[in-house]
C-alpha cells in the first residue's frame, strides 16, 4: 500500500503545483475556461486520490475547494481576487497536510478550518444555491459511488413549493436545474441531481413533498463513463405523458460539440431526448427521429465551454449527417491540445538511479585502470586489444553521460515557486513587480534542486525588499513604476549559471562600507567594488535601515553563500547604482562529479575542489615571511596570505614541503572570504572526480568533504577547504595588517 | 540474540554458525551472517588524525570502506602487512567495514550446550563485547558481538549522531 501512497503524494504534489501556477497566471477579468478546468481537474484528482487512500482531511478540504471552483467554472460565480487568494491559501494548507501524511509535522486545525470557512463563505456568498452539506466530504472514502439522477417534476405545485423542494435536495447532494418548469407551456422541471443516494432513496425523500405520480427519477448510466471519451446517447429516458416534448442536451464537463435535433414527437407521447456527456470529449449528434412532427420546444442547456451548436428545425436526416463532419473537425484540435499533457516518463526511485550511477562510475574507473596498464603494451603487437580499450573508453564515457542525464531535472522545478513568492511579497511590500523567467528548461542535478530553493528564495526576497524601489521612488528616478525581476538560468562550460537580476537601486557602496566600519571590520575606501559587494556575505551584515519580516535581519546572505559553496558552487554580485543588481550563482552540473585538482602531500594524494582554487605558484624565498617566528606568510602581488601546510594539518611526516616551502607548491584557495595558501608537495593534475561519501561506511573526517577513486583504483580524500580555512582562525585581512606592521 | 534463537529453534537444536579468526594465540568467533567476504590486504588511504588501529579507507568495488586492524586494537599478534594478511569485510548496521586479523581458521557450528557465559574479569579485561565462550573439546572460541564492538565509542567508526 505504501508504494501507492508514494505515487499519490507525488501526483498530488504535481496537481498542487499545477493549481498554483494556473491560479497565478489567471486573468481575473476574463478567466480562460481551459485554465479554470485545469484547476478544477487538479482539485478533483486530489480529492479522488485522497478519498481512495483514506486521507479524509485532504478529501474534505478539496471537496469544498472543488465546489467553489465548479461554480466559477460553470460561470455561476465570477472569479474574484479574493477567490484566487483563498484557493492559493487552500493549496498551501493542502501541501502542509500532505507533508503531515508523509510523516512531517501535523497541520494546526485552526489553519484548516480557517481556510475551509473562507472557501465555504465564498461558495455561499456568490450563489443562490447553498453549498452541499459536507456529508459527502465527511465520508470521503466513497465519493466514487456518487450517482447522477435525472429528476423530472410535473408542474402541478406552486412555485414556492418547488423552491423548498429544491433546497431540500441541495442539502443531500449537488443539484442543477436543467429546465425550469411552469410558465405557459406547462413544462416539467428537469433536474440533475448528484449525490451518494440511490434513486429509490431520493424518491422516498421526494415523496414527502409531492405525490409519486408527479415525479420521475431516472438513473444516469453515463456516470460509469466518467473520465472516458464518452460517445453516447441516452434517449428517451422518461416519457412524460402530459407534457410537451423536451429535447435536452446536457453537457457537464467536457467539450461537447453537438447538434440537438428536435425529437420525433408523436402526437400521443412526446419524447424527451437527452444527451448527456459527463467528462469527455464528446462528439455526437443525435439521430434524427424517424418522423418529423410539429416543432417542439428544444431545450439546450450548456453549462460551460466550447459547445458549438445550433438547434435545427425538425430534422431532415441529411442535415444531421452534414453536421457531423463539422463537429469532428472542430473537435480534433482540442484533442491534440490535450495530448502534450501526457508525459512520456516513468517514475523511478532515486536510489536506483544512484546505484546505476555508482556502477557506471565503477566501470569508468575499471576502464581507466585498463587504459593505464595498456599503455605499456606494444602498440603493434596488441593493436586489436588497444583498439578495443579505446572503444571501451569512448563507450563508457558516453554511458556515464547518459546515466548522469537521468539525474538532470529542469530548473523550472525551482523557478516555479517564484511567481507565487513574488506575488505575495509584492503585495506585502506595496511594490509592483514583473517577474520574468528565462531558461527554465536548463537542466541541473536533481540533488541541487532542493538545495537551491532556499538560497534562491532568499535572493529573490532580498531583491524585492532592498533592490526594487517603491513605485513612487521609481517614477521619481524616471524608471517605470513596475520593477522588473529576472531569473535566468543557462549553461556555461561545465557549470550552470543562475542569475537573479533586478532593475532596482543597486547596492550602496558607501552604506556597505559604513556598516562594515560600524561592525569593526578592517575595510578601506580603496577596496574594489566586487570586494565591497563581497562584504554583504559576511555573517550578521544587513544594511536595511529597518528590519522587516521580509528581510533585513542580517541572517541569510552568509548562509546563502555557505549553501552555495557546500554544493561546490560560487556566488558573484554585479551592481550598478540605479541600474540594478545581478547576483549570479555558478554550480557544477552535477553533485556526483566534481572538478578538482589533485595534489600530493608526502605519499598521500588529496583532491582540492576547483571551485575554491584561485591559483597555484612556487614561492620564492624572498616572498616568504614569518610572524612572531611561527606563522608563515607569502607575499602574493602585495597581499600577504597565511600559509597552511597540509602536511602539518594532516600530520604527514614524509612530506618535503614542511621543511622547505621553496621546493614545494602553494595553492591559493579562497573560502568564507579568506584567502590562504595551502602548501603541498606537488600538483598532480586537474580532472573530474566521482564524489563518494565517506560517511556511508565511516564517519565524518575533520577537514574532508568526501572521497574519490583515482584512476589506479586507490582512494583519495577530498579536502573541505572551508573547514581548513576556519581552522586557520586568523582572518586574512588581519594577518595582512600584522605583516605590514612587522615590516614597518 | 541467544534468546531469539532459542525461541525460534527450541532449546536443544539451537545451533549458531560462527566464523572463527585468530588474533595471536586467541580464537574469536563472530556471527557468520555479518560477514560479507574475506579478502587480502591492499594498500589503504590513510586518514589524518584517526586512531592508529584505523588503517584508512579502501575502494571496495566503488564503496569507500574503512579498515580496522584488530591486532593493533587488541594489542595481539604482529601488525605486519603482506600477501597473507587477511581482511574480513563485515556487513553491520547497514555499513561495510573491513577488519584485519591474523588469520581465518574455519567456520564452526555451536550447539546451545557448548555455549558458556562470558567470564568475569572485573575491570582487567573489557568483556562488554564478549557474548560468551564456545567450547568444542579442548578448543575455546571467544564469541564477540561484532556489531556492538564496531559501533562502540572506542572504535571511533561511527559518528555519535548516527548511532541508533
Amino acid at each position: 500500500m505504501s508504494q501507492f501512497h508514494q505515487v499519490f503524494f507525488d501526483e498530488t504534489d504535481e496537481h498542487l503545483a499545477t493549481m498554483e501556477s494556473v491560479l497565478l497566471g489567471i486573468d481575473l477579468a476574463a478567466p480562460d475556461g481551459e485554465d479554470l478546468n485545469a484547476i478544477f481537474r487538479a482539485a478533483h484528482s486530489i480529492k479522488g486520490g485522497a478519498a481512495t487512500f483514506g486521507f479524509a482531511d485532504l478529501a474534505a478540504l478539496t471537496h469544498i475547494l472543488e465546489n467553489l471552483l465548479d461554480k466559477v467554472r460553470k460561470g455561476s460565480m465570477r472569479l474574484t481576487a479574493d477567490m484566487v487568494d483563498a484557493c492559493l491559501n487552500a493549496k498551501d494548507v493542502l501541501a502542509a497536510m500532505l507533508g503531515a501524511h508523509r510523516g512531517g509535522e501535523a497541520v494546526a486545525n485552526p489553519a484548516i478550518s480557517a481556510v475551509e470557512t473562507w472557501l465555504e463563505g465564498l461558495v455561499a456568498g456568490g450563489s443562490a444555491v447553498a453549498p452541499p452539506l459536507a456529508e459527502a466530504a465527511q465520508s470521503p472514502a466513497e465519493p466514487a459511488v456518487c450517482t447522477t439522477l435525472y429528476v423530472e417534476l410535473d408542474c402541478c405545485l406552486p412555485a414556492t413549493d418547488y423552491q423548498a423542494l429544491l433546497q431540500s435536495l441541495t442539502a443531500l447532494g449537488e443539484l442543477s436545474v436543467v429546465q425550469e418548469g411552469g410558465g405557459h407551456d406547462q413544462l416539467p422541471w428537469v433536474l440533475i441531481f448528484t449525490s451518494t443516494l440511490a434513486a429509490d432513496e431520493v424518491a422516498e425523500s421526494l415523496a414527502f413533498s409531492i405525490s409519486p405520480e408527479h415525479f420521475r427519477i431516472t438513473q444516469d448510466h453515463g456516470q460509469q463513463d466518467e473520465g472516458d471519451f464518452g460517445l453516447f446517447l441516452s434517449s428517451s429516458i422518461a416519457i412524460p405523458t402530459q407534457t410537451a416534448a423536451a429535447s435536452i442536451a446536457f453537457e457537464d464537463d467536457g467539450f461537447g460539440l453537438f447538434e440537438p435535433l428536435a425529437p420525433a414527437a408523436g402526437d400521443s407521447g412526446p419524447a424527451a431526448d437527452m444527451l448527456y456527456e459527463e467528462d469527455g470529449f464528446g462528439l455526437f449528434a443525435p439521430v434524427a427521429g424517424p418522423a418529423a412532427a410539429p416543432a417542439a420546444p428544444a431545450m439546450l442547456h450548456e453549462e460551460e465551454g466550447f459547445g458549438l451548436f445550433a438547434p435545427l428545425e425538425p430534422a431532415a436526416p441529411e442535415q444531421a449527417v452534414a453536421a457531423v463532419p463539422t463537429v469532428a473537425a472542430v473537435a480534433a484540435p482540442r484533442q491534440e491540445r490535450a495530448a502534450p499533457a501526457v508525459e512520456n516518463s516513468i517514475r523511478v526511485n532515486i536510489d536506483k538511479v544512484d546505484l546505476l550511477l555508482n556502477l557506471v562510475g565503477e566501470l569508468v574507473i575499471t576502464q581507466s585502470m585498463l587504459t593505464q596498464s595498456s599503455q605499456e603494451l606494444d602498440a603493434v603487437q596488441y593493436e586489436r586489444l588497444l583498439g578495443g580499450i579505446s572503444a571501451l573508453q569512448r563507450n563508457s564515457r558516453e554511458l556515464q553521460e547518459a546515466v548522469m542525464s537521468i539525474r538532470m531535472t529542469p530548473i523550472a522545478f525551482v523557478f516555479n515557486r517564484f511567481p507565487r513568492v513574488v506575488r505575495d511579497l509584492a503585495g506585502k511590500l506595496g511594490k509592483q513587480i514583473e517577474l520574468k523567467m528565462v531558461g527554465e528548461n536548463t537542466e541541473l542535478d536533481k540533488g541541487f534542486i532542493e538545495k537551491l530553493a532556499d538560497p534562491l528564495t532568499h535572493l529573490v526576497r532580498n531583491s524585492l525588499d532592498h533592490g526594487v524601489e517603491a513605485p513612487e521612488v521609481r517614477v521619481a528616478k524616471g524608471k517605470s513604476a513596475v520593477g522588473r525581476l529576472t531569473l535566468r538560468a543557462f549553461h556555461q562550460g561545465s557549470s550552470i549559471v543562475i542569475e537573479v537580476t533586478d532593475d532596482g537601486a543597486g547596492l550602496n557602496r558607501e552604506r556597505i562600507l559604513a556598516k562594515a566600519r560600524e561592525r569593526g571590520m578592517p575595510v578601506s575606501d580603496a577596496l574594489s567594488d566586487s570586494e565591497v559587494w563581497g562584504l554583504i556575505f559576511e555573517a550578521g551584515f544587513s544594511t536595511a535601515t529597518e528590519v522587516t519580516d521580509v528581510s533585513g535581519r542580517g541572517v541569510g546572505m552568509d548562509v546563502v553563500k555557505r549553501n552555495i559553496q557546500s554544493m561546490g558552487g560560487r556566488i558573484d554580485i554585479d551592481s550598478m547604482p540605479d541600474f540594478g543588481t545581478t547576483i549570479s550563482i555558478r554550480l557544477p552540473l552535477t553533485l556526483a562529479i566534481m572538478d578538482g585538482m589533485s595534489v600530493r602531500v608526502g605519499h598521500d594524494i588529496y583532491v582540492i575542489p576547483l571551485s575554491f582554487v584561485l591559483e597555484s605558484l612556487q614561492p620564492q624565498a624572498q616572498e616568504l615571511k614569518t610572524v612572531a617566528g611561527r606563522g608563515q606568510l607569502v607575499n602574493v602581488r602585495g597581499q600577504y596570505l597565511p600559509i597552511v601546510s597540509l602536511a602539518a594539518f594532516f600530520g604527514n611526516a614524509d612530506a618535503v614541503a614542511a621543511s622547505d616551502p621553496t621546493r614545494a607548491i602553494l595553492v591559493i584557495v579562497e573560502a568564507g572570504g579568506y584567502q590562504l595558501a595551502l602548501l603541498v608537495d606537488e600538483l598532480i593534475g586537474q580532472q573530474q572526480f566521482v564524489v563518494k561519501n565517506l560517511e556511508t561506511n565511516y564517519r565524518k573526517v575533520e577537514g574532508m568533504s568526501g572521497a574519490t577513486i583515482m584512476g589506479d583504483g586507490r582512494v583519495a580524500l577530498i579536502l573541505d577547504i572551508s573547514i581548513i580555512a576556519r581552522h586557520n582562525q586568523r582572518p586574512a585581512p588581519t594577518a595582512a595588517r600584522q605583516a605590514m606592521t612587522d615590516e614597518a | 540474540m541467544t534468546e531469539q534463537l532459542e525461541y525460534h529453534h527450541g532449546q536443544s537444536k539451537a545451533v549458531r554458525e560462527l566464523l572463527v579468526f585468530t588474533l595471536g594465540q586467541e580464537e574469536y568467533g563472530i556471527d557468520i551472517l555479518k560477514v560479507q567476504e574475506i579478502r587480502g590486504y591492499e594498500a589503504v588511504t590513510r586518514i589524518a588524525n584517526a586512531p592508529a588501529f584505523i588503517k584508512g579507507v579502501v575502494n571496495l568495488r566503488g564503496s569507500i570502506v574503512p579498515i580496522v586492524d584488530m591486532r593493533i586494537k587488541f594489542g595481539l599478534g604482529e601488525p605486519v602487512y603482506n600477501a597473507f594478511t587477511v581482511v574480513i569485510i563485515l556487513n553491520i548496521f547497514q555499513r561495510t567495514v573491513g577488519m584485519v586479523v591474523d588469520g581465518v581458521s574455519d567456520v564452526i557450528q555451536l550447539a546451545e550446550d557448548e555455549l558458556r557465559d562470558p567470564p568475569e574479569f572485573g575491570s582487567v579485561v573489557e568483556t562488554t563485547y564478549i557474548e560468551g565462550l564456545g567450547t568444542q573439546g579442548e578448543r575455546m572460541v571467544i564469541i564477540v558481538d561484532i556489531e556492538r564492538l564496531m559501533s562502540s565509542d572506542e572504535m571511533a567508526l561511527v559518528d555519535i549522531t548516527d548511532r541508533g
